[in-house]
């Protein structure tokens, strides 16, 4: 099996799970209770994975709120910062390409008589830089433009982005789900206020996630009731996942520089290999300024659920924007959607284009691409024979 | 290994589609597509003198189910005569098929036009009013419904 979905989630590491099993079945204490060794043991366990995560991006510990996952992290940055008491700004910058968690928020602030401004990007993923400084009102009061997209793979200018805004005295939310763990994060370097990353996309476990705020930044918490997250986020911990996502970070850090320069190297050899296969195979996002080990394209005349079908039967499992795959559960075919990122970047109303997302791991070997490369030529002639659109092109 | 979210008929057909390509000397010929997901159904008949499909095959742009519509939907029809592939309902392919998700039955729906725009192409290369399919069709419908 090659697993090259792992924008949807990576792999565990064993490392990480073996730090993790106690804390489900013998740490079982609520952090909160102080006063008994059961309790203090996974407060302390706690305060640990807090600064293993801090040392990932280069944070002070009490910066670290731990959440539940990448989306509460992205909901709390922008709600926690518009809903402030403080904040009587009512205009958020965004680009066009930030994840529906970023996007889907905002929603009911526009209802509410805010405004946003969604920067569009250029073919290659990009925001333009002078686009958004001229963006920038005295009413703005958040700028969200994210790391890596998960879909295209591009990686933003974060840091220029953040000087701008720290130029402006503007606050800076940065989505690092895809990117963090892979690429290094100093949050000083890159001039933001707040960073939101996820422990299932660096080898750590689903259920824990972390929202950086720095020192000052005013936060509304969006989740009334203990003390616990210094009031940020109330609710007992989730101790063992967030044990995990500091094993993870911690590992990251010493080991990231490593596996990060091979998935590069695989994600190279993939990209070549697919650039000499079809010359109807178009890639998306940047060349260069890309995830580590991203590689993401869009075929002509087929469609992206039947490559996902034909490429899962072969043992390959990847991931697809096309409007046909996008909700398979859904209720009613209105409910399908081709993916507003591919849109953006310029890909053909066609919307069932058939675009793929390889996403690579640490875990990815020469055999996985070999197996891809192998593969592929068959399918996608396959499902061209099949295919009227074909034809009429040639 | 976990269940997908297509039946096993679906992905025999996905896998082994029947009747896939193109008729040559084909007297019907049928193309719809679905503005809602940009699918495209192309389907060739070879009707003979007595009103029977000799041949069938298609050709399709689109998913899973899309694919595996069309293939049922030949399957379906091959040997048949033309009143009685107009009865064909979009229904009969889903339950053919062993159904179909929700969000995925307007490819069965789409098999079926493409049939229809295949007969109309046929009556219309006869110099006959296509709209002869529509009426039949609905002469089909009420006499189903008729018992009601």
């Amino acid at each position: 099996m090659a697993f090259l979905d792992n924008v949807a989630g990576t792999k565990p590491d064993s490392r990480v799970v073996d730090k993790m099993l106690p804390f489900i079945t013998e740490h079982y204490g609520n952090p909160s209770a102080h006063f008994y060794p059961l309790g203090r043991e996974s407060f302390e366990a706690v305060q640990e994975a807090r600064k293993n995560v801090a040392a990932l991006i280069g944070a002070e510990e009490e910066e670290v709120i731990f959440t539940s996952c990448g989306t509460e992290s992205n909901n709390l940055a922008v709600k926690g910062v518009l809903k402030h008491n403080d904040c009587k700004k009512k205009h958020v910058i965004i680009s066009e390409i930030e994840h529906f968690s970023v996007q889907n928020p905002l929603i009911s602030f526009m209802n509410d008589g805010y405004e946003i401004t969604k920067l569009r990007v250029a073919d290659n993923g990009l925001i333009n830089l002078e686009d958004l400084k001229k963006a920038i009102r005295p009413d703005t009061a958040l700028v969200s433009v994210m790391l890596g997209n998960p879909e295209i793979g591009t990686v933003q200018y974060n840091e220029e982005i953040g000087r701008i805004c720290k130029e402006k005295g503007v606050l800076y939310h940065i989505d690092a789900v895809d990117g963090a763990g892979h690429i290094e994060i100093d949050v000083n370097k890159l001039n933001c206020d707040l960073l939101s990353l996820a422990s299932q996309n660096f080898y750590g476990p689903r259920g824990a996630a972390a929202l950086y705020i720095r020192k000052g930044t005013k936060v509304a918490s969006l989740m009334q009731g203990g003390h616990q997250e210094f009031g940020y986020r109330s609710g007992s911990e989730n101790v063992a996942a967030i044990v995990g996502m500091g094993e993870a970070a911690k590992i990251a850090k010493e080991e990231m520089h490593i596996y990060s320069a091979e998935m590069q190297r695989l994600g190279k050899r993939l990209w070549e290999g697919l650039a000499n296969m079809f010359d109807f195979l178009h890639f998306t996002g940047h060349p260069d300024r890309r995830l580590p080990g991203h590689v993401s394209f869009w075929i002509e005349f087929i469609e992206g659920e039947s490559l996902l079908m034909w490429l899962a039967l072969k043992g390959i499992y990847a991931a697809s924007g096309s409007a046909c795959s996008s909700n398979i559960l859904a209720e009613d075919e209105e409910d399908l959607q081709a993916s507003p990122v591919l849109t953006a970047v310029g890909v053909p109303d066609d919307v069932c284009a058939g675009s793929i997302t390889f996403s690579l791991s640490r875990y990815t070997t020469d055999e996985d691409v070999d197996k891809v490369l192998e593969e592929l030529p068959g399918i996608v002639t396959r499902l061209c024979e099949m295919s009227p659109a074909y034809n009429r092109g040639n | 290994m976990a269940k997908g979210p297509y039946s096993e008929k679906v992905m025999d057909h996905f896998m082994n589609p029947r009747n896939m390509g193109e008729i040559d000397g084909a007297n019907a010929v049928g193309e719809v597509g679905n503005p809602a997901c940009g699918d495209v159904m192309k389907i060739f008949l070879d009707i003979d003198d007595a009103g029977i499909v000799k041949d069938v095959k298609f050709k399709t742009f689109g998913c899973g189910a899309a694919i595996a519509s069309s293939s049922m939907a030949t399957e379906l029809i091959k040997g048949k005569r033309v009143e009685e592939i107009l009865a064909l309902t979009n229904q009969a392919i889903v339950d053919a098929l062993g159904g179909l998700p929700p969000a995925k039955i307007h490819c069965s729906v789409m098999a079926e036009e493409a049939i229809e725009e295949a007969l109309k192409d046929f009556y219309i290369r006869k110099g006959e009013d296509p709209a002869i399919v529509q009426k039949m069709k609905e002469e089909i419908k009420s006499a189903a419904t008729g018992g009601n």
